[in-house]
């Protein structure tokens, strides 16, 4: 148990207080040696493979408990998914705090628990943290910074630019979830649903698809912008067309009616638990096999191919839908907001 | 303009307030536009409120005239099938027979 | 009976109206019908706008069938004097703008809802104009103005809202009324010698509270077929399908291909409704100009309800975008993409008119599903 009730500024003043916020919250929920050591960085082993991958995310949901997950749980999976896509096996985070003046120290708590089950269930661990407490006002609750780094194994080099014609793509599992289980809890909204957000660490399902299917040639996870960026990246960095049928697209009935309700294409909302795959055709079988006997990944589908781009044409991303037309997937722009109209 | 989805009521919670189900999706609404709408009804969905009763016999009878539209252009080809004459025709054959396909499922495009 | 058979009588199979091999079919006979006759089919519905692009049918119609987006997107028919007025009420200090998310990104003369958002101001999206009454309700130190835009689809909803907050008494609630009514618009169009319409795909949530007879002025008077339809893909090639067969048998009729949302004779409780708070007026539309007796202003019994009467704001000159040339795209007078902005100084990103903003406007649903 903590001792304050709630943040204050002198929590981050770098005395006394401090000390005890972190001994008794975070040293408390994340506890790994690396961190007991009491140093200002951590030091921990790496694998001797040559290359190492990184990456960082930072995490200002509202609210920061909704249905599914809660700020903590995204900021480890957020960052163990960033790195996963590289092929890495990622094995520490690091994690930094920005706290407001007042915030329930009953919920940061409960924050770093999950934070710290998340880790341990992607068999990671946070091995240094900082904190910042600004004044009341100065910011929304919590924010949270993770960074994440893991070693690439030999012969492993995914990317996004590596799409050739024929390649298939995979998704693993139903679309949107994320973004309506937030998206249903904010205030002028509010429905109800038993939509939960699929925040998830997916770093053994890659590895398990990777292994499945070796030379895949990248992952990425379709967090904001949801798939439709995700596919536009691919196929601006590779220079080709990416063909998806929608059909085979998995999305929950409940996500597409409050998709419908609030007039969003499902295939630009949130997700933080799912993977898309790019894999040459002859390894797509083994891809899917792999991604549906590992946890988070029971729905995963085969939605598309990459095709070749027509000689002056733009890389673009278009959609076959299931009455034999087509029409063109563009990035999300702005920010989603509901239209009645 | 104008986007509106059909949502179940489940529950009427007084004379203007309603519970509508959309595939698991719930909302409360105002039914103050639809004062006919009994727990059961579909109605149409805007901006909050119920606007219109769903009838499911001009749904059904709808889909079957649609379903035999091209057919019957088809077999006349030069010939135009008034959209009133197949819907009273449709109508007329109507039997006691239920329909094919009887699940709810408003969305799941994918 | 059993309960269970009860409610199977009830049942409606929402899903059929997607079925692809009833979809297949049907563009098999549109392509037939229309063999190589030129044919421009207008659609009035922005969400018709957003559903024929989503569904991709501009990809399957036969080369001469030319699908037009009419003036159906109430943010894009906005004039800018009203989205002036309307951000010059947002700089006010102490008001909450209640709005629906459609008008965030809307540009007037030279700011938007958005930008006044940014700068501090209190602007908040509502799904409901009732989540604005119970905001005003919930906080009386506010003063929440609520943007009514719309068609005859959304005006019930905010009448009856504003007698809502009569009911509950409420003094810190009001309306910036910008509503507008589709039949004059449709004239306009009809009347139109640049634009050849030869059927218009009506909108089925208008016609829903409208019923069919605000239509038939199209028939009598300039022999224009016209079919009210949903929004499923199988209602809307079935309107297009039956305007096909109208525009070539030269049989023109009003036809109602969506019966399960729209009798004829509408609904009369929410016109109703709409009359006791509302009253036309001369309204300005982007695009069409001054329409006569076109628009919907709040009655004075409840002048207190009414923003344009209660809150006194200098509302800056109006500026149009030079070059922009949203009103002949929303007369179908030209395609968006004749237009010199159009993918060049005006994209989703960075929209010069309000047809590139509005998701559902023409522009931005040309720019998001074609080519």
């Amino acid at each position: 148990m903590a001792t304050d009730t709630t943040v204050l500024l002198g929590h981050g003043s770098g005395g006394q207080m401090m000390k005890r916020l972190i001994d008794e919250v975070f040293l408390d929920a994340f506890g790994s040696p690396e961190l007991l050591a009491g140093n200002d960085s951590g030091v921990a082993a790496l694998a001797p493979t040559g290359r190492i991958a990184m990456s960082t995310d930072s995490f200002v949901v509202t609210p920061q408990f909704f249905p599914g997950g809660d700020i903590g749980r995204l900021a480890v999976c957020g960052t163990v998914n960033d790195v996963s896509t590289s092929g890495a096996r990622v094995h520490y985070l690091s994690c930094g705090f920005i706290l407001e003046e007042g915030y329930p120290m009953d919920d940061l708590l409960r924050i770093c628990r999950s934070m710290a089950d998340t880790a341990a269930e992607a068999g990671v661990r946070i091995i240094t943290g900082d904190t910042k407490v600004v004044g009341r006002g100065g910011a929304d609750g919590v924010y949270i910074n993770t960074a994440g780094v893991g070693e690439v194994p030999e012969g492993v080099e995914l990317s996004g630019s590596a799409c050739r014609p024929g390649d298939v793509v995979l998704v693993s599992g139903t679309l949107g979830d994320h973004g309506i289980a937030v998206m249903s809890q904010r205030e002028g909204l509010s429905f109800s649903t038993t939509i939960e957000s699929d925040a998830a660490p997916l770093n053994h399902l890659v590895a398990a698809a990777l292994e499945a299917a070796p030379h895949t040639r990248c992952f990425r996870d379709p967090t904001r912008g949801g798939l439709a960026s995700t596919l536009n990246e691919f196929a601006s960095a590779s220079k080709v067309e990416i063909e998806v049928d929608e059909q085979n697209v998995p999305v929950n009935p409940q996500v597409q009616a409050a998709c419908e309700m609030l007039g969003y294409d499902v295939l630009q909302v949130a997700n933080e638990g799912k993977m898309v795959a790019v894999v040459p055709a002859d390894e797509a079988d083994a891809a899917l096999a792999a991604m549906r006997a590992s946890r988070y990944g029971e729905h995963a589908a085969i939605i598309g191919r990459v095709c070749e781009l027509a000689p002056d044409a733009k890389p673009r991303v278009h959609v076959r839908t299931p009455w034999g037309s087509t029409r063109i997937l563009d990035m999300l722009v702005g920010e989603q907001l509901p239209r009645i109209c | 303009m104008c986007l509106a989805v059909p949502g179940n009521i489940v529950a009427l919670h007084d004379d203007v307030t309603a519970t509508v189900d959309m595939l698991g999706v719930q909302r409360d609404i105002s039914v103050a536009l639809t004062p006919d709408a009994k727990v059961g009804d579909y109605v149409l969905v805007h901006a909050g409120f119920g606007i219109q009763v769903i009838d499911p016999e001009e749904a059904r009878l709808t889909l079957e005239i649609f379903q035999e539209i091209p057919e019957l252009v088809s077999e006349e080809l030069d010939g135009v099938v008034p959209f009133g004459a197949a819907a009273d025709a449709a109508a007329e054959n109507e039997t006691d027979e239920t329909p094919a396909a009887g699940t709810v499922a408003v969305g799941a495009v994918a | 009976m059993t309960d269970g058979s009860a409610r199977d009588e009830h049942r409606i199979d929402f899903e059929a109206f997607r079925d692809p091999d009833l979809a297949r079919s049907l563009i098999e006979r549109i392509d037939e019908l229309a063999g190589d006759r030129e044919l421009n089919f207008m659609e009035v519905c922005g969400t018709h706008t957003m559903s024929i692009g989503r569904y991709g049918f501009r990809s399957v119609m036969p080369l001469g069938i030319h699908l037009l987006s009419g003036p159906g997107c109430p943010v894009c028919v906005t004039a800018n004097q009203d989205i002036d007025r309307i951000i010059a009420l947002a700089k006010l200090d102490g008001l909450t703008i209640a709005t629906f998310g459609d008008m965030m990104r809307v540009p007037g003369s030279t700011s938007s809802l958005a930008a006044q958002k940014a700068a501090g101001h209190d602007v908040r999206i509502v799904y409901s104009p009732l989540d604005a009454v119970q905001l005003a309700q919930q906080h009386p130190e506010l003063n929440v103005v609520f943007v009514g835009v719309g068609f005859e689809t959304t005006t019930p909803t905010i009448a009856a809202s504003i007698l809502d907050a009569e009911a509950r008494g409420l003094t810190n609630f009001s309306v910036m009324s910008a509503h507008k009514m589709t039949p004059p618009a449709l004239r306009a169009i009809a009347d139109d010698p640049e634009t050849r319409i030869d059927g218009f795909i009506l909108p089925g949530h208008v016609s829903t509270i409208t019923g069919l007879a605000p239509y038939r002025f199209l028939v009598d008077e300039f022999g224009i077929p016209g079919v009210v339809t949903g929004f499923e893909p199988v209602d809307i090639l079935e309107s297009i399908l039956l305007l096909t067969e109208m525009a070539i048998s030269g049989r023109p009729a009003i036809e109602n291909a969506y019966r399960r949302g729209v009798s004829s004779e509408g609904n009369a409780v929410a016109r109703g409704v709409v009359d006791k708070v509302f009253e036309t007026c001369d309204a300005t539309w982007r695009g069409l100009g001054k329409l006569p007796a076109s628009g919907l202003a709040i009655r004075p019994e409840y002048a207190r309800f009414d923003a344009r009467r209660r809150l006194d704001v200098d509302v800056e000159p109006t500026r149009e975008p030079r070059g922009c040339r949203c009103g002949d795209v929303l007369r179908g007078a030209i395609a968006p993409t004749s237009c010199p902005l159009f993918g060049r100084a005006c994209t989703p990103e960075h929209p010069v008119g309000p047809c590139m903003v509005s998701s559902e406007g023409s522009c931005a649903a040309y720019f998001r599903y074609h080519e």
